[in-house]
């Protein structure tokens, strides 16, 4: 059984300036489903690239031996001929094709240059059977969830003859059922002798499916960890990821709860196209003066649609309930109210909605708050300099001036110019919407250190995250939410991941 | 090491801003030869001026549209409109200039409005509201003029087109003695101006431009001011148009760089989402930029309409490319977000200067066409290319970025930001 499919030897891939990868080796048994684990920033998804072509042979250093054969890959073609699909974070279907036509997008049925249309349907839902996916080939890929594409993703992958299948986070976007789902036929795949190799952070998957774990850290290889050894822990995986124990991953902090800030009465917010769903139903909340309050809920539960209707209805439609600040109503109907009011919103998605990435960090900083810089509609540049200077020390933002263009900067630093941003525009209440996502472990203590600094100084503070230990570690008190419900508030003496995990998972009764 | 790959880095993300520059002397000087000197006679430089001048107007409003992500076909048709509106009423209800200028001005807002609503607040992307814009106020030319032309028109409206400031010397002079005061106390004005920016950034710490460069660069600018000063000087002075255009150019390049209306303007373009998480209005913004490119747009055709003494259902046609490619060729990205009036004023002179001296050599409008087509896809081109070439290609370099794929530049800080992309540790 013993039989390597794949063999990495001695990788070094290096970018100007840095080492990604640096004497990589990885060996992939025939048959098997292969965890790679690693930080962000470690260089799993490079050494992926390295593998599946997109980094093309000349541009590394090391050999890779595919079924015994060395590979020299110039593209992601060369590499899917010999049978290695890589199945990417970000699915790659276009919305509007039909299921059958994604799943034979760039290898299309066709005789003469003619798409053999009968052929396509059928062998499409063929493969559907195959990945336990009931739909219909036609159905346009966006009629569909994020679930049913990843596993349209897998039939895609299957229609090319796979025998080496790479998921890079493949759960990333999926709830729970998904996932298993998901894994399940992971497994049912490896029956059938496709060999697997998943790129995941969640050690409870890994710990399901995974007969081997290569653990990547800095640019190198840690270890490789078999189960038939016995050796895959939680303690061993996280040891060999962090470097270090998990207890000092969080800063220490007296809290100081004062008087109540925030309160949210009766809030319920609809589906912005499909009117009769309630994404978040009858929520109550409240937030108060040094106090950090924590969102759980698995995806789609209604955390990011709550924060954003209540910052200025950026999400929503027929939006209801009532909106306290020091026990008076307030009106946040737009951005601009909601600012005005003292509330902040630090989105999930800051390349997207948080920062300009073509501009400098002084200029998004000043961004929300410009007028306060102004007079007679003209931005006293000098100020903001002084003030971006400010954050850039406060913050510790590694940049070499503010004149630096964001989107050039590491996501631990981005993250801190959004910060900045909204702690410059002075809100009483801050809502940041998973702010440690896409950071590394270093700068993930640093956000946890100015959260800490903003409750200290007393801020209010709401932290949405998806990582309960993260919650666990930072908040005071912590609400969760199932399908748009708020269906527990547990004080952080009594939390814990069960607890919590429990009420996330909660029905309404 | 590092002094030397910053001031690498420095060059390299000034390659554009320089490049242009360098391309309008080099343009200047090729038909210089080309025509044996007849391009920088006193009388061509000040018909250069004068010829370009509702262009450069005009890129003015299109660059700003541009920034903020949109587009404007329609100026060409409402600078005609405008022409025509001008025509009935200064000949045909004798309305005194004084009356007709800022009405016309108010109707150009108007027709901004107009598309401004559909844009900002309808939410039909500007390309087919302006398409649209280009066929309806074309035949709204053509109804207001019932298909002929309009003239004379009155010599006070004829100055905004081809007039000149007073000679202060009674004709005695060789030189305009009042153009010399005017270009070199502008000239001094610009020298005191740089120095003190050039203080405050280095108070601040921000300086990255090195010695030598500054004052190569503006040595090299006030010279250019001198230079264009004496050759106006030495014609019939300072046409009126250079005049508004200056004040245009000085008011919105401090608008875009100072204004929060400016700062607004370019966080739109540069991400909508997030100037609209960040509390800017960005209907009102977008909805003000296209009544802002009305009021110039009906000003070139005020402009058009003086310079040729007459009103013509045809005036005004093909504008919208020509400013458009101002734009480009200044360095507006398609995208949005990036770009300068500066730029596309440079842009613009491009192009005049290969109008005007492809034409005194004698070149059909067929060839004209042709090789400004083929500038405005080099110039364009320069950006990509620099943009590829990844490393310091600087913030010019990233006009494209959505319409490439993923450059090297985006791909090689992996180590860094490129795996940010991965969710957090479970």
């Amino acid at each position: 059984m013993n039989t390597p499919i794949l063999q990495m030897r001695g990788i070094t891939k290096t970018f100007p300036g840095v080492k990604a990868l640096q004497d990589v080796t990885l060996d992939v048994n025939r048959g098997e489903v292969h965890a790679i684990c690693g930080e962000n920033g470690a260089g799993k998804s490079t050494l992926m690239k390295v593998l599946s072509g997109v980094y093309a042979h000349n541009t590394f250093d090391g050999e890779i031996l595919f079924e015994n054969e060395p590979c020299n890959f110039s593209s992601i073609s060369d590499s899917e001929k010999r049978g290695i699909v890589i199945i990417h974070q970000e699915l790659a279907l276009s919305p509007y094709l039909s299921i059958a036509e994604n799943i034979y997008l760039g290898n299309e049925q066709a005789t003469n240059g003619w798409v053999d249309w009968r052929k396509t349907n059928l062998e499409a839902a063929r493969l559907l059977a195959r990945v336990g996916l009931d739909e219909n080939p036609v159905t346009p890929v966006q009629h569909i969830s994020v679930g049913k594409q990843q596993l349209v993703e897998i039939a895609k992958a299957l229609s090319k003859e796979v025998k080496l299948l790479i998921l890079d986070e493949p759960t990333a976007a999926l709830n729970d059922e998904d996932s298993g789902h998901l894994l399940d036929l992971i497994l049912h795949l490896k029956g059938q002798g496709v060999t697997s190799i998943i790129i995941s952070h969640k050690l409870n998957e890994i710990r399901k499916v995974a007969d081997a774990v290569t653990i990547i850290r800095d640019g190198k290889t840690i270890e490789t960890l078999r189960l038939d050894e016995g050796q895959i822990t939680q303690e061993r995986i996280i040891r060999g990821m962090v470097g270090r124990d998990l207890e000092s991953l969080y800063p220490d902090r007296e809290p100081n709860i004062g008087e109540e800030v925030l309160r949210i009465e009766d809030w319920s917010v609809r589906h912005p196209q499909d009117h009769s769903r309630m994404v978040v139903n009858n929520a109550n909340l409240h937030v108060r003066k040094g106090e950090v309050v924590g969102l759980a809920g698995l995806m789609g539960a209604g955390r990011t649609e709550l924060a954003m209707s209540v910052f200025g209805r950026t999400y929503g439609t027929a939006t209801s309930g009532k909106v306290y600040k020091y026990g008076e109503e307030i009106n946040t109907a737009t951005v601009s109210d909601a600012i005005r009011h003292g509330i902040a919103y630090a989105t999930e998605d800051r390349k997207h909605y948080g920062l300009n990435l073509i501009e400098d960090i002084k200029r998004n900083i000043s961004l929300a708050a410009l007028r306060k810089l102004a007079k007679h509609g003209f931005v006293d540049k000098n100020q903001e300099t002084v003030v971006a200077n400010g954050y850039r020390r406060s913050m510790n933002i590694k940049a070499p001036s503010v004149a630096a263009i964001t989107g050039k900067l590491s996501g631990g630093n981005q993250q801190k110019v959004v910060l900045s941003k909204w702690m410059f525009s002075d809100p009483d209440v801050l809502i940041l919407d998973e702010p440690t996502r896409g950071i590394d472990v270093g700068a993930k203590y640093e956000i946890y250190t100015i959260i800490a600094k903003l409750a200290a100084e007393g801020k209010a503070v709401i932290v949405i995250s998806s990582e309960l230990p993260e919650l666990l570690g930072i908040c005071d008190r912590i609400y969760t939410l199932a399908a748009g419900h708020i269906t527990g508030e547990v004080p952080i003496a009594e939390a814990t991941q069960e607890t919590l995990m429990h009420y996330m998972t909660k029905e309404k009764e | 090491m590092s002094a030397l790959r910053e001031s690498l880095g420095f060059l390299t993300s000034r390659l554009r801003q320089v490049g242009i520059f360098v391309a309008l002397i080099l343009i200047v000087l090729l038909f210089q030869g080309l025509t044996g000197g007849i391009l920088l006679e006193p009388q061509n430089v000040t018909n250069l001026v004068v010829q370009n001048s509702y262009i450069l107007i005009l890129a003015i409003g299109m660059v700003m549209v541009i920034i903020a992500g949109h587009i404007d076909l329609s100026v060409g048709s409402v600078a005609g409109f405008i022409g025509a509106v001008a025509g009935v009423m200064i000949v045909h209800w004798g309305w005194p200039w004084w009356a007709a200028i800022p009405a016309c001005l108010l109707v150009g807002a108007l027709v901004g409005a107009w598309q401004g609503y559909w844009i900002a607040y309808v939410g039909i992307p500007a390309f087919i509201v302006t398409l649209a814009g280009m066929l309806i106020f074309r035949g709204l030319t053509l109804i207001t003029l019932k298909n002929q032309q309009i003239t004379p028109f009155p010599a006070e409206l004829r100055a905004l087109g081809g007039g000149f400031l007073p000679d202060i010397s009674g004709g005695t002079s060789v030189l305009e003695w009042l153009t010399v005061i005017l270009g070199v106390g502008a000239t001094i004005a610009l020298l005191i101006q740089a120095f003190k920016e050039r203080r405050v950034r280095r108070k601040f710490d921000l300086e990255s431009e090195p010695m030598v460069w500054f004052v190569i660069k503006t040595t090299f600018t006030a010279l250019l001011m001198l230079i264009i000063t004496f050759l106006l000087a030495s014609y019939r002075g300072t046409p009126i148009v250079l005049v508004v255009l200056a004040v245009l150019v000085i008011g919105y390049t401090a608008l875009m760089n100072n204004s929060v209306f400016g700062r607004h303007t370019y966080a739109i373009g540069g991400n909508l989402h997030a100037a609209e998480l960040s509390g800017i209005k960005t209907k009102a913004v977008t909805f003000r930029l296209f009544v802002n490119m009305g009021v110039l747009a009906a000003l070139a055709g005020l402009v058009f309409t003086a310079r040729l003494n007459s009103a013509q259902p045809a005036g005004g046609t093909g504008f919208e490319l020509d400013s458009i490619a101002a734009a480009f060729i200044g360095g507006a990205a398609v995208t949005g977000g990036i770009g300068t009036v500066a730029g596309a004023m440079i842009g613009g002179l491009i192009m005049g200067v290969l109008n005007n001296g492809m034409s005194i050599l004698g070149l059909g409008t067929d060839y004209q066409q042709l090789i400004k087509g083929l500038v405005l896809l080099v110039a364009v081109g320069f950006d990509i290319f620099n943009k590829n070439r990844g490393g310091g290609g600087g913030e010019m370099g990233k006009r494209f970025k959505l319409k490439t794929s993923p450059s090297p530049a985006q791909e090689q800080p992996a180590p860094a930001a490129g795996e940010a992309v991965e969710a957090g540790i479970k």
